[in-house]
């Protein structure tokens, strides 16, 4: 067992997982707390990423393109929500689903017309590309701040959920969505801003990644398939399932593509082991949905009054 | 009533225009006696529509370069996009087949896009030109006598690098490829030829939603122990993958070998992010930008001066596809019925390619030389590749001798 290899795909399995939380918890309170699945949400993920890109390019500086990044995802959310999706939480989920699946080759199509097929690079500064010493391991510093500010979002998440009155009506609107209506609190108000900050949260994600895999047209298409799978696995509306099941998938996807074909090398030969070995990692996030849904139809962790 | 009336009007209205519209398309249809139609398949949307960009480049080059006129006959060229999918590149090419009657297929870059497609071109008895794509199947079982390549078989740039690898005197190599027909190829290819041990070996997911965060791999790979790294990862997946080794500090402990991977399309990318690790690396392939012939000449500079940037692989076997159908259409005087002379034609490869001189084989394959490129900076502070040596001279593919013909 070499330990040190063990470690390194651990971090990276939780650098995986929390790029996954901050896609999925904007993911499961538009879904749980406005009944409105939101297939576009990936497009949130790459915008945060041209955006981002963008003003790098401009200003020269990363963490400009991080924080103006935000504020213009967070617009660019408030307006999808007041312009588009407003008009459709009395429809059904079809209704949902067409009209946010025309929304992605709407923003796909954008991209390319703005910004080229060719996809941007987002520099980072010097002192992010190297890489740190701990012990006899070594960490490419940049993957050590995509966890860092995963890390840092789910805890202002965290707060602004359970100790601010804004939280507790969010909350309240996951669980029972009429009651909260009924007491008269502004619903409409309370949408837009849980649209805009889901799409911000996403936006980050899209933007922490870039500087990695570059920003391109459609990277969150496929992404948000697994945050979907995070969302219903966690159950519906539930931050804290959020964050559980997108570290545990994380966790199996990395580990899988980490080990698998050593182990099944002990099962079957060589070959047949390395070209079976992707397939079945690529497999294994669904297996698990398919086994939580069989035995838990509401996902792991159900947002109910007292489980939060 | 009266809304009858119109509607039965209107209906005899549509059948005229219906019946205009038949006539004027089978017209259409008589006319393509003075033109030589082409049917070109490449990937102009997703993110690997930078590679299709360039092919797209270098075919509008190659048509301005002869007047877009084959034997005084106009070129029709119709560039279709596969989508980065196998089922969308067989529909396109169907269509370029059937609903365009074209005489040429050329294009292809991903090796199961060409798998799913050729038997459209083959079997309706048209001539199929790989620009790219060199599946070890259609080199060997699965061979055609209508069928051509301007590029290589996938195994043969991985099998020069091999051959580098032992002259270096490298013993142990890591392996990573993207996990689908050309990946397997090269992986094939490199381990054939390499005589130290592989120590593991990564396929990754591939397609449109591609695996592009490789720090399990990596972590893997340099756990490994190996003396070297061999990675084929090309279009957008290539920079991707070299920021993470440069960011992961592998430089020091594991060099790069690489195919298909540092290219006119990575390169631009790369010093724009600054990551001079790429710098002095090591590549091999059937051409260079900066091999000294006429032809290689007159495309490299137009491009150079057109669009600012070097022109890829990709470009340089898409601009040779047009100027073998060029040949061949010259060769047989523009009388593309005479299907065996035009293939003799086409077998003899009597054109000023871009790489030089070549032949075929029985499988429609090159015969032809690869050399080992380094990463330099050109005067005008561009980066670049140059060619070191020739690692192999008029190779043949190694599948050859299963194919029939």
């Amino acid at each position: 067992m070499d330990w040190n290899l063990l470690i390194s795909q651990l971090v990276n399995s939780i650098q995986l997982g929390l790029l996954l939380f901050l896609l999925a918890s904007g993911l499961t309170l538009i879904f749980g707390i406005m009944d409105f699945i939101n297939l576009s949400h990936g497009s949130f993920y790459m915008m945060g990423a041209y955006f981002c890109g963008s003003i790098v390019a401009a200003t020269g500086s990363f963490f400009a393109g991080i924080i103006v990044g935000l504020v213009g995802i967070f617009f660019l959310g408030a307006l999808v929500e007041w312009l588009i999706a407003r008009q459709l939480y009395k429809e059904n989920h079809l209704d949902h689903v067409l009209v946010t699946f025309g929304l992605i080759l709407v923003f796909d199509a954008l991209v390319h017309i703005i910004w080229g097929p060719s996809g941007l690079s987002i520099p980072l500064p010097d002192f992010l590309n190297g890489q740190i010493q701990l012990g006899s391991l070594v960490f490419p510093i940049y993957r050590l701040v995509i966890i860092s500010g995963g890390l840092a979002v789910a805890g202002i998440l965290y707060l602004l959920i359970s100790r601010t009155r804004l939280g507790m009506l969010i909350r309240a609107g996951a669980s029972n969505r009429d009651m909260v209506e009924s007491l008269g609190i502004n619903i409409n108000r309370l949408f837009l801003f849980v649209f805009a900050l889901g799409a911000a949260m996403a936006g980050f994600a899209g933007m922490l990644i870039a500087p990695i895999t570059e920003a391109t047209i459609g990277m969150g298409n496929d992404i948000i398939i697994i945050a979907f799978v995070v969302v219903i696995v966690g159950g519906i509306g539930s931050i804290k399932g959020a964050f559980y099941v997108a570290l545990m998938i994380g966790f199996i996807d990395t580990m899988s593509r980490s080990y698998l074909d050593d182990f099944l090398e002990l099962l079957a030969s060589t070959a047949a082991a390395e070209t079976a070995a992707p397939a079945i990692s690529a497999m294994l996030v669904y297996v698990l949905m398919a086994v939580v849904l069989a035995f838990k139809p509401t996902g792991l962790f159900p947002p109910t009054a007292g489980n939060r | 009533m009266l809304l009858s009336a119109n509607n039965r009007g209107n209906r005899v209205i549509n059948q005229v225009k219906y019946s205009l519209l038949v006539a004027a398309l089978a017209l259409a249809g008589t006319a393509h006696a003075d033109s030589v139609k082409i049917g070109f398949v490449s990937t102009l949307t997703t993110p690997a529509g930078v590679i299709g960009a360039d092919i797209q480049n270098s075919v509008d080059l190659a048509l301005e370069h002869i007047d877009n006129k084959m034997a005084n006959l106009d070129v029709e060229l119709f560039m279709e996009d596969d989508g980065f999918k196998p089922d969308v590149g067989k529909q396109k090419t169907d269509k370029l087949v059937k609903q365009n009657d074209v005489d040429f297929v050329a294009g292809y870059i991903w090796s199961h896009v060409l798998l799913a497609s050729m038997n459209s071109v083959l079997s309706a008895n048209k001539f199929l030109i790989s620009a790219n794509a060199g599946p070890s199947q259609v080199a060997g079982k699965r061979c055609h006598e209508n069928f051509f390549s301007t590029s290589w078989q996938n195994d043969q740039t991985p099998m020069a690098l091999g051959e580098h690898l032992n002259k270096e005197d490298i013993r142990s190599l890591y392996v990573m490829a993207p996990n689908y027909a050309a990946g397997k190829d090269m992986v094939a290819g490199v381990e054939s030829i390499f005589k130290g041990e592989i120590k593991g070996k990564d396929l990754t997911k591939w397609g449109a939603d591609a695996q592009l965060d490789f720090s399990a791999e990596l972590a893997k790979a340099k756990a490994s122990g190996a003396q070297a790294l061999f990675v084929f990862y090309p279009g957008k997946a290539g920079p991707a993958f070299l920021k993470q080794y440069q960011q992961a500090g592998l430089q020091s402990v594991l060099p790069l070998y690489s195919v298909f991977t540092v290219d006119a399309i990575s390169l631009p990318r790369l010093q724009k992010a600054n990551l001079e690790g790429v710098l002095g690396s090591k590549n091999t392939q059937a051409w260079s930008p900066d091999l000294d012939n006429a032809a290689n000449k007159r495309f490299v500079g137009d491009y150079l001066a057109k669009h600012g940037g070097y022109p890829s692989f990709y470009g340089a076997q898409a601009y040779d596809s047009i100027m073998l159908i060029q040949s061949a259409v010259e060769s047989v005087n523009g009388d593309l019925s005479d299907k065996d002379a035009v293939r003799d034609a086409l077998r003899l490869a009597n054109y000023e390619s871009v790489r030089g001189p070549y032949t075929y084989g029985n499988n429609g394959m090159p015969i032809q030389n690869f050399y080992l490129r380094e990463v330099v900076e050109d005067d005008e502070g561009r980066w670049t590749t140059k060619v070191v040596e020739t690692v192999f001279e008029n190779h043949q593919d190694p599948y050859a001798s299963d194919c029939k013909l």
